[in-house]
């Protein structure tokens, strides 16, 4: 009982500044951005995403130059966007959306945000749950499986599910000391599990790589029921897939303990290692599960043929470094709306939910689905704290409108983000496009115009106060 | 002990990648390959949080 008090003592002294801004003493260095973004961005989904390329058809030459563009894309979102704001209010997103916002308003967009979250947390401990399945020869679902297959299934999912909230609970600092132990080790599983496994694809010296990835791996010819992709598919999707964290600005509760705005760099390494390196690898994993007559092939069963243990613990791994800062992302989320409860009571509450939802391995199959949902949601609303931040004081505009007038609920940002949503949604349609990251930066652009249009029109002159 | 701990991780993490390469110029089979990439991680993992964590502390 003494030793419950004290853990409960210490988990409540854990600050992470969810209503205040970050103090210059408690910033990291890059050292630490580079390893979290990088422990972030080289998943377990990783092994799901480059074997998708290879079966909608992507061309060799559409994937390397479709990844270069998007990735820098990536970056530079992170770098000029994200990052500087980031640290210019050193406070998470949903602490300055509240200021703009007004509270039920956010509660809105928190309440979205921290499901979205949790069920992105909960695909990556299914995805992670298959791997240990493979290792040790259980009964696991399928890709295609929605529901739980079998008692070990859940049994798996809880355990990884334990730790994984375990050390998420325990804050920032716990999540970054995790990602920085594995963050070396994993992007060398992909590219041995890759290299190793050329000679079977029939490379057999570096010269023959360009000709087999033509004609073995990246063919440009869909598999049977896939649509076929192309290299602006590829390169939105690269650019896009995280749009959320970097243009949508939820990475503002990371990147707020920057020193310096110019870390946004450090998204690089998990774009170009993770988004790059990675996705490739796994795409030859594919491409020889294919040829070896397996044209479903589940993240864990690639790793393991090609990687044996090491590589099922890599997915699993893998999974960990991307759930803990999800889960991390949705506590935080969660304590917008009840600001009164402890980050980690509400972090162990999120968890669980986490758990109970990856039981359901629907969760990862239908991953591309909640991403694409969570691109139309988050993208307006990165663009009106850039609009409020660096742009409505060039207007006469008062910035933080709910805080200085003290409302709780702000219709012009209301009807910038669900009008920005709806056009973005209504030029999907007409324009008959395949693939709905394509109208995600649009929803974006539409969304800083409309808040600037709409505050233009309706909000109160400012007072002198304001304008100094 | 950050001295013997540090090269006994690097070695870990050669064993992961460097096996991959023997098997792609056909010096070393995939199920050794498989064998030596357990063993790197095994190395990494077991050496790598005292020197890596401790690092961070500082």
């Amino acid at each position: 009982m003494k030793d419950q008090r004290t853990l409960t003592e210490q988990l409540d002294s854990i600050d992470e500044y969810e209503r205040e801004p970050v103090p210059e003493n408690k910033t990291k260095n890059f050292r630490s951005f580079v390893s979290m973004m990088a422990g972030e961005h080289i998943a377990g989904t990783e092994f799901v995403i480059g074997p998708l390329f290879v079966l909608h058809g992507v061309s060799a030459s559409a994937i390397m130059i479709g990844l270069l563009l998007g990735n820098i894309l990536a970056t530079l979102s992170w770098t000029l966007v994200c990052a500087p704001v980031a640290v210019k209010t050193r406070l998470t997103i949903y602490y300055q959306l509240e200021k703009i916002c007004g509270y039920r308003l956010v509660s809105i967009y928190n309440a979205i945000n921290g499901l979205q979250y949790t069920v992105l947390a909960a695909s990556m401990i299914a995805v992670s749950a298959t791997a240990i399945g493979l290792a040790f020869r259980l009964p696991m679902p399928g890709l295609t499986d929605l529901y739980p297959t079998s008692f070990a299934w859940i049994i798996a999912v809880l355990g990884i599910g334990a730790v994984i909230t375990v050390v998420t609970i325990y804050g920032y600092d716990r999540v970054a000391a995790f990602s920085a132990v594995c963050a070396p080790w994993m992007p060398l599983v992909f590219l041995a599990a890759a290299v190793a496994v050329l000679p079977q694809l029939g490379v057999t010296s570096w010269g023959d790589f360009w000709a087999v990835a033509n004609d073995k791996i990246w063919t440009g010819v869909p598999q049977p029921g896939q649509t076929h992709y192309t290299v602006w598919h590829v390169m939105f999707f690269a650019w896009l897939c995280n749009i959320a964290m970097h243009i949508g600005l939820a990475d503002m509760s990371i990147y707020r303990y920057a020193k310096k705005p110019t870390y946004g760099i450090a998204s690089a390494v998990g774009m170009f290692v993770g988004h790059g390196m990675a996705w490739l690898a796994s795409g030859v994993l594919c491409a020889l599960a294919i040829q070896q007559g397996n044209n479903n092939p589940s993240p864990g069963g690639i790793a393991y043929a090609s990687a044996g243990l090491a590589g099922a613990a890599c997915v699993v791994i893998a999974g960990w470094t991307t759930a803990n800062p999800t889960l991390y992302r949705a506590g935080l989320a969660m304590k917008g709306i009840a600001p009164h409860l402890k980050r980690w009571k509400i972090t162990f509450w999120v968890g669980i939910m986490a758990t109970i939802m990856a039981c359901f391995p629907g969760v990862a199959s239908k991953l591309d689905q909640m991403l694409a949902f969570y691109a139309l949601v988050a993208a307006p609303v990165g663009a009106i704290i850039i609009m409020d931040v660096y742009v409505l004081r060039r207007f006469g505009l008062m910035t933080n409108y709910a805080e200085q007038t003290g409302i709780s609920f702000n219709w012009v940002a209301a009807g910038a983000w669900l009008i920005a949503v709806l056009i973005s949604y209504v030029l999907y349609l007409m324009t008959n496009a395949d693939f709905f990251f394509f109208m995600a930066a649009p929803g974006w652009i539409i969304g800083a115009i409309l808040y600037v249009g709409l505050s233009k029109m309706f909000q109160k002159a400012p007072t002198p106060e304001v304008i100094a | 002990m950050k001295t013997i701990l540090k090269p006994l991780s690097y070695i870990g993490l050669a064993l992961t990648v460097v096996p991959a390469f023997l098997v792609f110029y056909g010096v070393l089979s995939l199920a050794d390959h498989k064998l030596l990439m357990l063993a790197g991680m095994l190395l990494w993992f077991v050496t790598a949080p005292f020197w890596i964590l401790e690092k961070k502390v500082d």
